[in-house]
């Protein structure tokens, strides 16, 4: 076995100067702009979330004001749902993988994909002005009439940088569809792509039609608070209500932008840690589009209290049950791909195991939720946010923290420290639940979300949460300082450190900035490992 | 696929793609997509259109009988044509008639500035007679919120329409410095194309908005 | 990949002279009173006019089956926000 050397020319070295990353086109470099500016988005949004989880632990709430704890859990929804999730996997991985995968030099619109940042950014900027001029209290759902007539905070300031950030959204969904319609390599088809590319499109596609229902929502809100405007305001006639359909009519499908991309890492994952092809390739291939097209006609569970009629509430409940089917097969077919499969646990494989567990979990409680009666007594209770937090954090983030490890000496030529990764896996898994289980109980004993004091008879389950919590937050910090320390330290991966199917796999780690030095031609389908074990068999 | 011989790529060929054919497909399923992302973004404004006018009927009626028909149907006439001259304009481009690339992105650009115009117009005459919603609003025989929703969804809508007008002239400068600089042919005239699908798009959505706002009770 | 086709100017100005006409004609029909159909007859009026101008103008005629998806998918999607939002307000005091 030959000694692994950094490849002499890759897309790290190529310029080191500043301008050579602030102005780069090349879809890997932009992937590593996105990643780090996300990050600090993450560890903001993560300080709302400790000084929230500080304020519970105390029934009477005295470590901040009832109008800091409004703003607390806004900002923590909004940077968490806008600046770190929604672009999470799909600004990161699939700007890094996207081109790769189907053999392509770059996206389809490259400069286009460095603009996209450059608006995250701006949007950022705004969100991050209205938080430290004061901050909102709305609540991330910005629901009318309080937001447009009552509330006195940086409203419009807020909605405008989600405007801003949510075009970013839209242009990268645009682009990836572009690039995995028009940009495949030789032989490359529809069905011999890896599973993370039809998830990547599945995501693209709801970007792209949801995000601007958003956009002109926000717009709406904001045009209200300057101009006076009477659209949601009950007394001239305006229906709050119609403000919450519009809205969710987007942060639905939202849900499934921030999820799906987590499911495309997770085949990747389980094909490669099982040596064997996903059971049922096409019927996750198209799970990945039924969810999207689903994920769009659903919006009213959200409004089941809201005054919804009655007949449209039920309606609603009956697709998102559907819609949880597919999301279902994907579960089954996941799971049926270990079956004689030759599974090995590196960390990455633990992320995905950690995710298929804590997404069926929050998946099964949307269940719960997509009951009428049942969501007439925990609806605006802590279960829905246990719900959520489970997807949103037990899922996606798992299957983001995955993926970065599986493509991790990918992107920088460099293995991470797979003991201490063990150890941070384990401590966000154990962290994690530790936060959230507990929040089923108390919203099912029935205490409120976005309530700054609560009875003291729910103070032990808030302690319980809250020292989980710290756990979790001590478990994030893990993989940031050994990946850091990687980057110098690490070992030198090699082309191919797990002997995985995919084209990516076939260039350097990290790659050249055109990121194959011949267009590939593609022959084989997906995750063709049997035809290796085929060999070994034989020989 | 393609050949590696000894022809230069064409100087309009991008680096990550193979072939003009190809780049020209790629820019056109490009500004489609994002014109789909457009229609959501006025189509959330049609939403809460047909649900406040089927909420408030008499008023939406009351309130469309002030809106100024003469230069509104000027207006619809005026973008009609200027969408012919831009699909006049790609034409030449496919023909490779740089003069009359020009010509006719000039006359469009013109139209598109005369309909800026008379919607100026029409606004001052709106706010001149207590139209625009805020203190100042005020209007005869009907519930004056209701009546007020109207005129927040047409000042939202033809101002946003409008505000896309404006883009769509300077983009069409944009077009018209290009063409004089010799940078299209028959073989490469993509950003022309892209350009007239925008264009149409606008027109579109205008020709939804005219009657929904201008024409909902004029028999009365 | 979709080879370029040239519409000829006569077609252009064919639709041209009837987006007029159909401009002129919802003008008109608006003056009339067709009870609840006024909306249905502005609406499918704009619609003919809208779709001469995606499939001519907008060359959608002439487009890949890609596009006339995309082009597709974007009413199909429009249809589910009108209609899904509609289903609510219409049957709010029903029953």
């Amino acid at each position: 076995m030959t000694t692994a050397v950094l490849p002499r020319e890759n897309y790290l070295n190529t310029d080191y100067r500043l301008r050579s990353w602030l102005l780069t086109t090349d879809h890997k470099r932009i992937c590593i702009l996105y990643l780090l500016t996300i990050t600090m988005f993450f560890a903001i949004g993560g300080a709302f979330a400790t000084m929230i989880r500080l304020s519970l632990v105390n029934p009477a709430g005295t470590l901040v004001s009832d109008e800091t704890y409004n703003k607390l859990f806004t900002m923590h929804g909004i940077i968490m749902v806008f600046f770190f999730l929604v672009p999470s996997i799909p600004a990161t991985l699939g700007n890094f993988l996207i081109p790769m995968m189907i053999g392509a030099k770059d996206v389809a619109f490259p400069k286009l994909n460095l603009a996209s940042w450059y608006i995250f950014v701006t949007g950022g900027c705004f969100t991050l002005w209205a938080l430290i001029s004061g901050g909102v209290d709305t609540g991330w759902t910005f629901y009318t009439p309080f937001s447009t007539l009552s509330s006195n905070t940086n409203v419009s300031l807020a909605a405008i940088g989600i405007f801003i950030a949510g075009f970013a959204s839209i242009l990268t969904g645009l682009n990836f569809m572009v690039t995995i319609h028009r940009m495949r390599a030789p032989g490359m088809t529809w069905f011999r792509m890896p599973l993370f590319l039809w998830s990547m499109y599945a995501t693209s596609l709801i970007m792209v039609l949801g995000t601007p229902v958003l956009a002109i929502t926000l717009l709406l809100v904001a045009a209200e608070r300057v101009l006076h405007l009477g659209i949601f305001d009950p007394s001239r006639g305006g229906d709050p209500v119609l403000f919450q359909h519009l809205f969710w009519f987007y942060s639905h499908p939202a849900v499934y932008i921030m999820i799906v991309p987590g499911m495309g890492v997770t085949s990747e994952l389980i094909a490669a840690f099982s040596r064997k092809r996903i059971f049922g390739y096409e019927f996750v291939a198209f799970a990945s589009l039924a969810i999207a097209v689903l994920g769009f006609l659903v919006w009213g569970h959200h409004l089941f209290v809201a005054g919804l009629s009655i007949y449209s509430a039920m309606v609603f409940s009956l697709l998102s049950y559907l819609v949880a089917i597919p999301s279902a097969i994907k579960v089954f077919n996941w799971t049926a791909t270990l079956y004689k499969g030759s599974v090995s646990y590196a960390t990455p494989m633990l992320y995905a195991f950690g995710f298929i567990w804590m997404f069926t979990i929050g998946g099964l409680t949307g269940l719960f939720l997509a009951a009428l009666g049942l969501d007439v007594h925990v609806h605006d209770t802590y279960f829905v946010i246990a719900h959520f937090h489970y997807i949103m954090v037990g899922g996606a983030i798992m299957g983001y923290l995955g993926g970065l490890h599986y493509w991790w000496p990918k992107m920088t030529g460099r293995l991470y420290p797979e003991g201490w990764a063990k150890l941070g896996a384990l401590t966000i898994f154990l962290g994690f639940n530790l936060t959230f289980f507990p929040q089923f109980i108390l919203g099912y004993m029935g205490m409120p979300r976005r309530y700054h004091v609560y009875p003291p008879e729910f103070q032990a389950l808030n302690v319980l949460s809250s020292a989980g919590a710290s756990v979790l937050g001590i478990g994030y910090l893990i993989p940031l300082v050994y990946l850091l320390w990687s980057l110098k330290y690490g070992p030198i991966a090699g082309d191919n450190p797990w002997g995985a199917k995919g084209l990516e796999w076939t260039t350097t780690s990290p790659p050249p900035t055109h990121n194959f030095a011949v267009t590939p031609i593609v022959t084989e389908p997906a995750y063709n490992y049997a035809g290796e074990q085929e060999e070994s068999r034989v020989g | 696929m393609t050949s590696q011989a000894a022809v230069a790529p064409p100087r309009a060929l991008q680096h990550h793609f193979d072939s003009l054919e190809q780049q020209r497909d790629v820019a056109t399923l490009g500004m489609w997509i994002f014109l789909v992302t457009e229609a959501l973004f006025f189509g959330g404004l049609f939403t809460a259109y047909l649900v406040y006018r089927s909420m408030y009927p008499h008023a939406f009626a009351v309130a469309s009988e002030h809106t100024l028909i003469a230069l509104g149907a000027a207006n619809t006439a005026i973008l009609i044509t200027s969408s012919l001259t831009m699909a006049l304009a790609v034409h030449a481009a496919q023909e490779g008639n740089q003069k009359s690339i020009i010509r006719f992105l000039v006359f469009t650009f013109l139209l598109g500035t005369a309909f800026l115009v008379l919607k100026g117009v029409e606004y001052t005459v709106d706010m001149r007679d207590h139209l625009l919603p805020g203190a100042n609003f005020a209007i005869a025989g009907a519930n004056p919120g209701h009546a007020e929703i109207f005129f927040s969804l047409y000042f939202i809508m033809t101002g946003l329409h409008a505000i896309h007008m404006i883009v769509g002239l300077s983009l069409l400068v944009v077009i018209m410095y290009m063409t004089s600089k010799g940078r299209f042919s028959k073989e490469y005239h993509a950003p022309v194309e892209v350009m007239g699908l925008y264009w149409h798009f606008v027109d579109i959505i205008w020709i939804f908005l005219f009657p929904l706002l201008y024409l909902i009770d004029r028999h009365k | 990949m979709t080879s370029e086709h040239i519409v000829p100017k006569s077609t252009y100005y064919a639709i041209f002279i009837i987006l007029l006409v159909m401009t002129y004609t919802t003008v008109q029909v608006a003056y009339f009173d067709l009870g609840p159909w006024n909306p249905v007859a502005a609406l499918v009026i704009a619609f003919f006019k809208a779709s001469l101008v995606v499939l001519f103008f907008m060359h959608g005629k002439y487009s890949s089956k890609l596009i006339k998806l995309v082009i597709l998918g974007a009413l199909f999607w429009l249809g589910i926000m009108l209609s899904f939002t509609m289903m609510d307000y219409l049957t709010r005091f029903m029953g």
